[in-house]
């Protein structure tokens, strides 16, 4: 069928939620990437097996990322006219009991983390059957408020009919077919929505620039490169609800007046691959994509690239020289994109999360958006809230709210009960704050001023056994590597702070050694070309300022106050507490370990490569770290 | 509002698109299939190989049948990356970008497969492992090694 009018798009919807609410028995698995790192895959099969061979009627859904990952495999059911279960952890053996009871047509509460209620505003005071709590009532969601991720774990990615069923192409339908592109532009632009990408740049006026520059065609690319090594929104929504982006990509390229689209997509994920270019045939096939779409006379298509592993490339400059065929490299601006962009021409360019925010703009309007967070921080922002951390997830909530609310109260406070001690925003371009710090609201400004940046979501948890020195020699590694080598301060000045932090780690480092980095630092940020090489330096001036404590020890006494750099520290049995269970000799890479079965072990200092696996398996607790 | 002509984009990721075919099929980049592409599209070979050595994603050395990608992102960094790699290093006695003798396994390293909420992770050809631990890597090469035996081969050649 080809969809023709705002009533084709109903039958859609119809079909959308006969799916989403069945009348039958409905199991959804959580199959996004994070799911299936942890089983998912055998959990969905042991679930369509034993329900086979019970002869359960039921329909096996899989869904995308519902956000708390740390709780994946995540499961949920739904009986007709009932509450759905959410239940974690899930075991292909808790599957197997899963269905047993449901088969005895049972819905158990045990086990179960949260019940999802099938009402959208259940009535206040109300509790629900069995004790559990609702899930938007959990530490992890109470304070979440979902606009980016609206669908995410909550529809069928391959299903653009449950989209539908969920408001969606109704603002691309408005926007086609009721309002001209300079009202769209007006409504985005008094959204105050700001890029999502990182550099928080106002997307109506980005929009308005393009749509004012002269020049024919112009293009529009959403950036799916998602670089920063930590960061995984882009590919949740790409992977779970890749229509969103689809139509916000659609009615930005009416609003500034082009017909082709891209969507460069990070090689790294291939599921998301597979699913926006599905998503972008289903939509081809129903019209909602090509010639004039909803007969408003509008044509508009979509190009999926595929990304090849450069972290430049997420600059837009270097994007757009990577579609045109060329190497990912950088080039100066002005003039921006909006102006000369792709082959020349006048291109938006913006962030996945950006565009699946445009919908719900045009949906509700720029006044509801923009009484959401703050002033000039308007709307919500995606974190993935990872590292050491106890609840480990995607976490969209409103600007505003502060670290500390983020880290403490979502986060559920550090790994295993541990004081958290910093923590990093914004990738290799962003830097650590220290847990001081932690009352600060989130927004741009704040997060600039105290010198990392909100970049595009990446925050990375730290606790006592993080070594700030080695992080920001970890970062400086990976912008030197992914420097593009164009510009001599970003290819030089990387290496050179580099082998300086290397020195400090090694316990060759001197007093002096700090100022030099530090000035190191200063020149690559003022003298780089791109934003790779002017914000490469934040993780180490970020360091410096706020832990230079821990850059004192390793210079002056030579230690390493967390236990992690080599040089400075010495692995030990403690014979006391060892039983003599063998396993730290089996699993030592070096062949360090010896001890007789039931005796107390040693570690051979000449062998022992400090890799602290040992550490880490010894059941007892029994091998220390000398730092 | 009518169709405005638009010019035949010169290359629109077709040289990436191409790339990526070729790495899909042969697990690297052979020469003559380089020079092919070159002819093909209509660029020069320089164009070609200088794509082809800028991104991470290629390689020019035939692969082993299976490819473990060692995430060192952030995320997996701080929680024991490393040790997973060092682990596997002196497990297959290969350094990363190397393959084992038997050409059953090619190592590497990754910054990030965006499951971050999972680290430190490690993907075997299209699987991803989370929550990993240096202990629990012979049970996953295993499985391969495993699958091989079996006479289940996608070696493909
Ligand atoms: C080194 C570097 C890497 C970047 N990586 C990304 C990225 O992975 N994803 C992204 O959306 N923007 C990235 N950006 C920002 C883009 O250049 C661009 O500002 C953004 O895509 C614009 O979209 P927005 O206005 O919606 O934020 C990067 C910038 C730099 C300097
Ligand atoms: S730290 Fe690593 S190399 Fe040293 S004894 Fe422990 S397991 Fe072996
Ligand atoms: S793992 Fe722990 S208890 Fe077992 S032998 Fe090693 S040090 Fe002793
Ligand atoms: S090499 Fe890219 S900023 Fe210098
Ligand atoms: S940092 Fe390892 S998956 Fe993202």
């Amino acid at each position: 069928m080809k969809v023709c009018s705002r009533s084709d798009l109903e039958t859609l919807r119809a079909k959308g939620l006969s799916t989403l609410y069945p009348s039958r028995l409905k199991v959804s698995v959580g199959m996004a990437t994070c799911g299936l790192a942890t089983g998912a895959a055998a959990v969905y099969d042991t679930l369509r097996d034993e329900a086979l061979q019970r002869e359960l009627d039921l329909m096996l859904v899989a869904t995308g990322c519902l956000g708390y990952c740390q709780q994946e495999p995540l499961v949920e059911v739904r009986m007709p006219g009932r509450d759905r279960v959410l239940y974690a952890r899930m075991t292909a053996d808790r599957a197997r009991e899963l269905i047993a009871a449901l088969a005895e047509g049972n819905l158990p509460t045990e086990g179960a983390l949260a019940i999802i209620p099938e009402e959208k505003e259940p009535p206040a005071g109300s509790k629900p059957a069995g004790g559990l709590p609702r899930l938007n009532e959990l530490p992890f969601y109470a304070r979440q408020r979902k606009i980016i991720l609206r669908n995410c774990g909550l529809i069928d990615p391959t299903s653009i009919e449950e989209y539908i069923a969920q408001g969606g192409y109704e603002a691309m339908a408005h926007a086609l077919l009721d309002l001209t592109p300079e009202q769209v532009i007006d409504e985005v632009l008094r959204a105050g929505l700001r890029g999502r990408g990182g550099a928080g740049f106002p997307t109506g006026r980005k929009w308005q620039v393009c749509h004012d520059a002269p020049g024919q065609p112009k293009y529009v690319i959403c950036n799916g490169d998602e670089g920063d090594p930590g960061a995984y929104m882009d590919r949740t929504v790409l992977e779970s609800d890749p229509h969103s982006v689809i139509e916000g990509l659609t009615i930005a390229g009416y609003a500034i007046g082009a017909h082709e689209g891209y969507i460069y997509v990070r090689d790294e994920y291939p599921l998301a691959v597979e699913r926006v270019t599905q998503a972008v045939a289903r939509a081809q096939e129903l019209g909602l994509l090509g010639e004039n779409i909803l007969e408003s006379g509008f044509d508009f298509n979509i190009t999926i690239v595929r990304g090849a592993g450069a972290f430049v490339c997420g600059e837009e400059t270097a994007l757009i020289s990577s579609i045109e065929g060329g190497l990912g490299e950088p080039r100066p601006k002005p003039p921006f994109p909006a102006i000369s962009g792709l082959w020349g021409k006048p291109t938006v360019i913006n962030n996945v999360k950006t565009l699946a925010t445009v919908p719900v703009i045009i949906n509700r309007g720029a006044g509801w958006y923009a009484a959401i967070g703050t002033e000039n921080n308007a709307g919500t922002v995606v974190f993935s809230l990872v590292g050491r951390v106890a609840n480990t997830g995607l976490v969209e909530v409103p600007l505003g709210l502060t670290l500390r609310e983020m880290i403490e109260g979502i986060g559920g406070g550090g790994l295993n009960g541990k004081a958290v001690k910093a923590v990093q925003t914004g990738g290799p371009s962003g830097g650590c704050l220290p847990a001081r710090l932690f009352d600060l609201p989130i927004s741009y400004e704040t997060l600039t001023q105290a010198g990392s940046i909100m970049g595009s979501g990446g925050m990375v948890v730290m606790d006592e056994n993080t070594c700030m020195v080695d992080v920001a020699r970890y970062f400086i590694g990976f912008t030197m590597a992914e420097s593009c080598g164009k510009c001599t301060p970003c290819r030089e000045g990387t290496h050179y702070m580099y082998e300086i932090l290397t020195r400090i780690v090694e316990g060759k480092g001197t007093p002096e050694d700090l100022d030099l980095l530090e000035e190191v630092a200063r020149w690559v940020k003022m003298a780089s070309l791109c934003g790779l090489g002017q914000t490469a330096p934040n993780p180490v001036l970020s360091t410096l300022r706020y832990f230079h404590d821990e850059y004192e020890a390793h210079v002056e006494e030579k230690r390493c106050p967390a236990g992690v750099c080599r040089a400075l520290i010495r692995l030990a049995i403690v014979p006391d507490l060892c039983n003599g269970c063998g396993l730290c000799r089996r699993e030592c890479p070096a062949g360090a370990i010896s001890g007789e079965k039931k005796k107390p072990h040693t570690i051979n200092p000449e062998l022992c490569t400090r890799c602290r696996i040992c550490y880490d398996v010894c059941p007892v607790g029994a091998i220390e770290i000398v730092r | 509002m009518p169709l405005i002509p638009q010019p035949p984009p010169p290359a629109g990721g077709a040289l990436l698109a191409r790339l990526h075919a070729i790495n899909a099929e042969y697990g690297y980049l052979p020469e003559e299939e380089l020079r092919r592409a070159a002819e093909e599209l209509g660029v020069p070979l320089s164009q070609v190989y200088s794509a082809a050595t800028f991104y991470a994603a290629f390689s020019f050395q035939p692969r082993g049948r299976h490819t473990i990608h060692v995430c060192l992102g952030t995320a997996c960094y701080i929680r024991g990356g490393e040790k997973l790699l060092e682990k596997l290093e002196s497990t297959l006695g290969v350094r990363p970008g190397e393959t084992t003798d038997d050409r059953a396994f090619t190592v590497e390293t990754v910054h990030c497969v965006g499951s971050c909420s999972m680290s430190p992770v490690m993907r075997v050809d299209g699987d991803t492992y989370g929550r990993l631990r240096a202990d629990l890597l012979p049970r996953i090469l295993r499985k391969y090694r495993e699958q091989e035996a079996g006479g289940v081969s996608d070696e493909g050649m």
